[in-house]
């Protein structure tokens, strides 16, 4: 539980248990927590992504649920806003999948590995992510301020 | 690295496949995005091999309006507004998602007369719900009739809701803190009434369609949903109650007055589009059961514990908050950046968006008929997907 524990930290202002997961420890933790008899989290409830712009980040929560157990738990990742790499978990929890194609399509998440990474919502020559803070659409004269 | 953004046209027309396109029996043929079967503007590319489905991709995205960039420059009462638009179906659960979430975020109290009658609605909601679904699902499968018959029950429900809110469709009632008006007087009477009259219908529906051999045809042992895939695929409501998991939010973290009221989670043992339809089926028994237990007993007090001018004051934090619409586990995340009258970011976890993928397994070796059966039973409100 040590090994596991390295770098996990308690994810604070959340309504719900919450944990904070170094990305690139992202799969590992969340084998473990699919697998391990005793957490059983065998449903991905949600993921998407909050862009910190101030903080030049973005933070990538997952909602997790134990359909054996009815626990839930909410793993948070942080990822540079420059560089948002991150392991899909698409092979651990299928509907990943498609929560992840929508979190590249509107904020630009890239997922290594992904089966298939493509606009969910938006046309495939979409320019942009709208979702992001510093997202500017010419034609939307009301979003910008 | 080996992240590789792709496009639709490189999995329909991959480089180097068209020279022997011709040579080969596979081929696409695009279901929607307008089509009669498909609730709303959902695209479906299907890759078949005569009349066998070899694969479906979804392609949805075409009723995205941006609801969560949109709610980034609402406050927290206007956001309701918003809500009614995606599942429009669930109208009312909706807004109880967002009202309850944002109600456990800023700390505002409710009482049991509005948390009674949220139930009562919620439920009223459900059954008008399911009705429509039946109806559309006997439309899709070649009898007319039914569609006919579950407009006229959703007639009468609408009628109450049209009293007391003034919308029939998109309805934006309840609110952070309370309802936007009090029930009509007429209110408990005319569920009453109406309840009474429901409740034969759902057993004329045994006799109208249930029992109707082509239907048992076209639904037993199709589109199989074993319970570990469904949950694997994120399913939930009614699609993962039918493949034996007995998950309601309602029992498993009651809400509302759902814990005060008795009633059954109905699960299916197969997981077949069949036990989809009888899991709705009984539902709607459940549903009328809970608001017979309710309709007498409404407490008396006021609509709403918020002024109508009142500032909302969400503290800074992730606030996560589900209810179970009448199609699954409707989840809202509120990021909230503190000061701010309006949310940092909204997420809305939609249960369509989330069951719909399990088409693409359901479908697989099956006909083009019976996507339309496994389209059907999984119950999908397409503004509801796209967001």
């Amino acid at each position: 539980m040590t090994a596991l524990a390295s770098g996990i930290e308690r994810r604070e202002k959340v309504n719900r248990p919450a944990v904070r997961v170094p990305a690139e420890r992202l799969l590992e933790v969340a084998a473990r927590l699919r697998d391990d008899p005793a957490l059983a989290f065998d449903m991905l409830v949600d993921h998407a992504a909050i862009d910190w712009h101030a903080e030049n980040r973005f933070e990538l929560f997952y909602h997790l649920f134990s359909t054996a157990h009815g626990h839930a738990l909410t793993l948070t990742a942080f990822v540079p806003r420059d560089a948002p790499v991150v392991p899909t978990v698409s092979r651990i929890w299928p509907v990943a999948e498609w929560q992840e194609r929508e979190a590249y399509d509107l904020m630009g998440i890239l997922y290594d590995e992904h089966p298939d990474l493509r606009r969910l919502f938006l046309e495939d020559d979409w320019q942009g992510f709208p979702l992001r803070k510093d997202y500017r659409d010419p034609d939307m004269l009301e979003f910008q301020k | 690295m080996t992240v590789n953004v792709k496009t639709l046209n490189d999995i329909i027309a991959p480089p180097g496949a068209a020279a022997s396109a011709l040579a080969t029996e596979e081929y696409f043929v695009n279901m929607g995005p307008q089509h009669p079967i498909a609730h709303g503007s959902l695209r479906l590319v299907v890759r078949l091999d005569g009349e066998t489905v070899r694969e479906v991709i979804p392609v949805p995205g075409f009723v995205h309006r941006g609801i969560e960039k949109m709610a980034e420059h609402l406050s927290w009462r206007q956001l309701i507004h918003l809500t009614d638009r995606t599942d429009y179906l669930s109208a009312l659960m909706n807004n109880w998602a967002v009202a309850r979430t944002i109600e456990q975020a800023a700390g505002l109290a409710t009482n049991d007369r509005i948390e009674t009658v949220r139930t009562i609605v919620a439920e009223l909601q459900r059954l008008q719900s399911h009705a429509l679904w039946w109806g559309v699902l006997g439309m899709d499968l070649g009898a007319f009739t039914p569609f006919l018959y579950g407009f006229r029950e959703r007639e009468v429900i609408s009628e109450i809701f049209e009293d007391t809110i003034g919308a029939r469709l998109t309805m934006n009632y309840i609110q952070p803190g309370g309802l936007m008006y009090d029930i009509h007087p007429d209110f408990a009477q005319k569920t009453k009434r109406v309840l009474a009259y429901l409740k034969p219908k759902i057993d004329e529906y045994g006799t109208l369609l249930s029992g109707n051999v082509i239907l048992q045809e076209r639904l037993r042992n199709i589109g199989v949903l074993p319970a570990a895939r469904a949950i694997a695929l994120g399913c939930t409501g009614p699609v993962l109650r039918a493949s034996g998991v007995p998950c309601d939010l309602r029992k498993v973290e009651p809400y509302g007055v759902y814990a005060s009221a008795e009633f059954d989670v109905p699960v299916g043992s197969k997981g077949d589009c069949w036990d989809r339809y009888c899991v709705r089926i009984e539902e709607m028994r459940q549903s009328i059961r809970i608001v017979e237990q309710l309709i007498d007993h409404i407490p008396e007090g006021p609509h709403t514990t918020v002024k109508f001018g009142a500032r909302i004051k969400v503290p800074e934090g992730i606030h996560y908050g589900q209810i179970e619409t009448a199609r699954g586990i409707l989840g809202v995340t509120i990021v909230a950046g503190g000061k701010a009258d309006a949310p940092y970011r909204l997420h809305f976890r939609s249960p369509n968006f989330n069951n719909l993928w399990a088409v693409t397994e359901l479908a697989r070796g099956w006909r083009i008929a019976d996507i339309i059966a496994i389209q059907s039973t999984l119950d999908l409100v397409v503004p509801d997907i796209d967001r």
